[in-house]
Formats: structure tokens, C-alpha cells, sequence
């Protein structure tokens, strides 16, 4: 089964990629190593911090565009992987494993099967 | 997440509640055999006794009093959902009251861990079922602790208990031909609990005193089984360790630099004494030579004296009798230490194709190929094992220099 890891960072731990790069990236780097040596990955894409997002809302026909990530709330989305694996506790396994479980949250969920041709 | 340290009399009043409450869901289940029926008569007789003994007092027979309300309870089927939870207080009110003398009631809770690792019952929802009715722990702690979601957990406790009441599994102790594999049911339930990881890594679960206790509590109910005092002094082995696993800043400290001051010498004592009683008996089994490798690992600290050869022996003892990756990976560990890291490696190189994720076996196999003067390799494999840990401790741990540095 197919499932989407949607990591959450805390505004401290985002701090951390400036305040001390090699531990952050090392931890990071080590748990995405792993995850591609077991063969489990199928997509995803680490984002570069909020403050770089844009975002965009049409109401009423008109664009309404706005610097920063869609809501400021706890924790920020930082990324997010699809990976492979039998079943919700191997998922579960992997995402306990991420740096960001103790310092943000995980999102655990099935990915839609692909569209029927 | 760490709780807050209660106070030693608020560790007696949780210790005493935890006591009163198995002791009377047993009596109240036994003959119904409907858990879930008899949490609620239980629950609501708790809160009965919240609202009335602090006007009324306590009665001359607190434990007769409850049982007496929860059985009419439960005998009219009005039954309600009142949360265990609200009712601790009562449970600690009638422990304080009633004093340590003997209970003129039988203790059942024996039948009820029976019940509760019953084969019919599926083994990953034993330990969660034991924790909930024995100790009364409500579902969302014991969630945590086996990393599932509340609801799932609540789920799965309410089909167990459907189970148990529907395929009338009997409150009973197994016959004697049944008694050792049932009871080693029993103690794999509890191991669960206190979710040990080998190598003296953290425990996952924040239930290790909950752990000691039903472990103390299969000792002293059944003291034929020297394996149930094994299980006991294992535990309080490994758990007199904890305090010095974290330094001050919180990073891990492996056990060749802990402080052993920080060691608790009561769980210390109290796990050489249980091997002591249960090595008395002859009987080794897999719980008494895990102990004992734990408390020879102790020993090799408090003394200072190099046990790696006979530790490597007891290790191979237990995997004579109970093959497990952990333990094959730990013997490797044992035999880096006793100067033969080259033999750890064909040993783990047998145990590759199993142990692809597993962090342990990269974590081992990092230092013996450090020792073999393999830098790079062994710098990769930490690595590895860095990004298979969930305990960010010991992630920065395999990732410092310290980690290879010293062996």
C-alpha cells in the first residue's frame, strides 16, 4: 500500500536548519538514506522554508495572491514523501523515524489508487 | 514525554489503587465474564462511593461495600460508561483506608491474566487488555505507548473483551499440562508492556513501572515458574539503568560511560535477589539468562572486571534456547567487546538478509567495522543506523564522532 508521510516542523526546529545546519541536515539525510536503501520510496520533495511560499486564492474571479504559506498555524509543512510499504504499522515505523516526529507531528495517510484508464 | 515525579506518597496511594482495582474486577468478571459489563459496574460503583464516602465515610468493609454496589450494578444491566479515570480517586481513597493488612477477599487477578493472554485472544492486543483491566490504565496511555491511535486502541480493547465474553473463555487457572506455556503468555504480555529494546537503548513505553508491577504480581502469584521471577529481575535490571541512559543535556550515554551512581540501587537489589530465587530452582530459561547478562553487564561497570567471555557464553546459552535477532545482535556486540570483532562481522553478515532496517544491527555493525579499521564503511553503516532510530538521543549519538571514536 501506498502512503504519504507529510512532515510537520515546529518554528523551532525550522530555526534549527540555519542555527546548526549539520545537525539538522545529518539527521535528516541519514532517515531519507534509509528510507531509500529499503526501496520503499515512490515520490516527494523536501520544501524550502514557509517564508519562500506564495500563495493563491481565486474569489469571485479575482486572484488573490499572498506571500507565506497558506496559514500560520504551529507547525509548518516541511515535506513529504510517498512511500511503499505493506501495511499502516510499517508506515507508522518509518514515520516515527523521521527527525521531525519529536520536534513537529507526522501525517500518516493512504494515497488515492491512480485513476482508472 | 515525561511525566511529572509524584511523590512517594502518591506513588503508594497509584501503587494501592492499582491493587484494588484488578483485585475487584476480577471478583466482579469472573463470574459474568463480561469485562467491558464489569468496568462500567465497577466505574459506576467508584463514582457512587466518590459522592458518598466524604459525607457518609468510609464503610467498615470498603471492598464488600463496592463489590456488593457493582454486582447489583450488574445484575440489573444497567450498566454505565463512567470512565475508570474519574473514579481513581475513590480507588485511592478506599487503598488508604483499608491499610496494608490481608484482604479477606481471594485475589482472582492470577485468572485474569490468564484470561487476557488467552490463546484465543490475539497476541498483539494481550499486553494493551492486561494493562487496561489488571491495572485499569485507560486507553489513550496505552495508545501512546504501542504507538496506535486512542481510537484504534479503544477499538481493539472492545473487540477483545466482545471475544472473551462471546467464546465464554472461562476465568480459570489452565490445567497443569497448559500451566507453563500459558504462563509464558503471561510474561511475554508483560515484556510487551515494558517495551525494551536490546542494547540498553530507551525504553519506547513510559509503562516500565507498570511493567514491574504486573511482573511482581506473577511472582508472588505464581512462584512455581522460576521464569516469572526471571522476567522480574530482567526488568528491574534493565530499568535501575534509566536515570543514567540520559546526561544532563538529555543526549544518550551508551552503558560503558554511564555514571553508575545514578543507577537505583532498590531496583538493583530487587532484580539480584529475583535471580538469585529463581536461579534456586534449576530451571534456566529465557528470562533468568537474559537477567543474568544484564546483571553480568552490571557487574562489568560496578567492578570494573572484563566479563566479555563468559558474557559471550550466555549469550549463547540463550540462543540456544530462544533464537531472537536482538539477541544474536547483542552477542556480536559481546563479541566486539571480548577482542573478536572480526568474528561479529561473519556473525551479523548471517543475519543480513533479516535485519535491513533493523537500527541495532547497523549500530553494531558500525563499531566492528570501526575496530577492523574499516573508517568508511563503518562511518555509512552508522549513518544507516541514525536514520532507523525514532529516539532523537540516540540519532545525534551514531551521528557524533563519539559514537566511533571510542570503543
Amino acid at each position: 500500500m501506498q502512503y504519504a508521510l507529510i512532515y510537520r516542523e515546529t518554528a523551532a526546529e525550522l530555526a534549527r536548519e540555519k542555527r546548526e545546519p549539520d545537525a539538522y541536515w545529518g539527521a535528516w539525510n541519514a532517515y531519507m538514506g534509509a528510507m531509500g536503501a529499503a526501496g520503499i520510496m515512490r515520490g516527494g520533495a523536501g520544501l524550502l522554508q514557509p517564508p519562500t511560499a506564495t500563495t493563491l486564492r481565486i474569489a469571485d474571479g479575482e486572484w488573490q495572491v499572498q506571500d507565506g504559506p497558506f496559514a500560520d498555524t504551529k507547525e509548518m509543512l516541511g515535506g513529504f514523501v510517498v512511500i511503499d510499504v505493506p501495511d499502516l504499522d510499517a508506515a507508522l515505523a518509518w514515520a516515527a523515524r523521521a527527525p521531525c516526529a519529536s520536534a513537529g507531528s507526522v501525517e500518516v495517510r493512504p494515497t488515492l489508487p491512480p485513476p482508472a484508464a | 514525554m515525561a511525566r511529572a515525579a509524584a511523590s512517594p506518597a502518591q506513588q503508594a496511594a497509584e501503587a494501592a489503587a492499582r491493587t484494588a482495582y484488578g483485585r475487584l474486577l476480577a471478583l466482579i468478571a469472573r463470574d459474568s465474564r463480561d469485562i467491558a459489563a464489569a468496568e462500567d459496574a465497577l466505574a459506576t460503583a467508584l463514582a457512587r462511593a466518590l459522592g458518598r464516602w466524604p459525607t457518609e465515610g468510609v464503610p467498615a468493609a470498603p471492598e464488600a461495600w463496592l463489590l456488593t454496589v457493582a454486582r447489583r450494578e450488574l445484575g440489573h444491566g444497567r450498566a454505565r460508561a463512567a470512565t475508570a479515570a474519574a473514579a481513581a480517586p475513590a480507588v485511592a481513597l478506599l487503598a488508604e483506608e483499608r491499610g496494608d493488612g490481608p484482604s479477606e477477599w481471594p485475589d482472582e487477578r492470577l485468572k485474569l491474566m490468564f484470561v487476557c493472554t488467552h490463546p484465543a485472544i490475539s497476541a498483539r492486543i494481550q499486553a494493551p487488555l492486561m494493562l487496561q483491566v489488571v491495572l485499569g490504565l485507560d486507553a489513550a496511555r496505552i495508545a501512546a505507548a504501542f504507538l496506535v491511535s486512542p481510537a484504534a486502541m479503544g477499538q481493539a480493547l472492545v473487540r477483545a473483551k466482545a471475544r472473551i465474553r462471546d467464546a465464554g473463555i472461562g476465568f480459570a487457572v489452565p490445567p497443569p499440562a497448559d500451566r507453563p506455556a500459558r504462563l509464558a503468555a503471561i510474561r511475554s504480555a508483560i515484556y510487551a508492556a515494558y517495551g525494551a529494546e536490546w542494547d540498553d537503548a530507551a525504553s519506547r513505553s513510559d509503562l516500565a513501572g507498570e511493567a514491574i508491577f504486573l511482573a511482581r504480581l506473577v511472582t508472588q502469584l505464581a512462584p512455581d515458574d522460576p521464569e516469572n521471577a526471571g522476567l522480574l529481575a530482567l526488568i528491574c535490571l534493565c530499568e535501575a539503568r534509566r536515570p543514567a541512559r540520559r546526561d544532563a543535556a538529555g543526549a544518550y550515554v551508551p552503558l560503558d560511560r554511564q555514571d553508575v551512581q545514578a543507577w537505583q540501587g532498590d531496583l538493583l537489589a530487587e532484580g539480584e535477589a529475583a535471580l538469585r530465587r529463581a536461579a534456586s530452582h534449576g530451571q534456566p530459561g529465557r528470562f533468568q539468562l537474559e537477567a543474568a547478562i544484564q546483571s553480568l553487564h552490571n557487574h562489568q561497570r560496578l567492578t570494573g572486571h572484563d566479563l566479555s567471555a563468559p558474557l559471550v557464553g550466555l549469550y549463547d546459552r540463550l540462543l540456544a534456547i530462544a533464537l531472537s535477532i536482538g539477541a544474536a545482535i547483542a552477542r556480536a556486540a559481546a563479541l566486539i567487546a571480548a577482542g573478536a570483532a572480526p568474528a561479529a562481522l561473519v556473525a551479523l553478515d548471517e543475519l543480513a538478509p533479516r535485519c535491513r532496517d533493523h537500527q541495532p544491527w547497523w549500530a553494531t555493525r558500525a563499531r566492528a567495522l570501526a575496530v577492523v579499521g574499516n573508517a568508511e564503511a563503518a562511518r555509512a553503516a552508522a549513518h544507516r543506523a541514525a536514520g532507523l532510530t525514532s529516539d532523537p538521543a540516540i540519532r545525534a549519538f551514531l551521528l557524533s564522532d563519539d559514537f566511533l571514536a571510542a570503543q
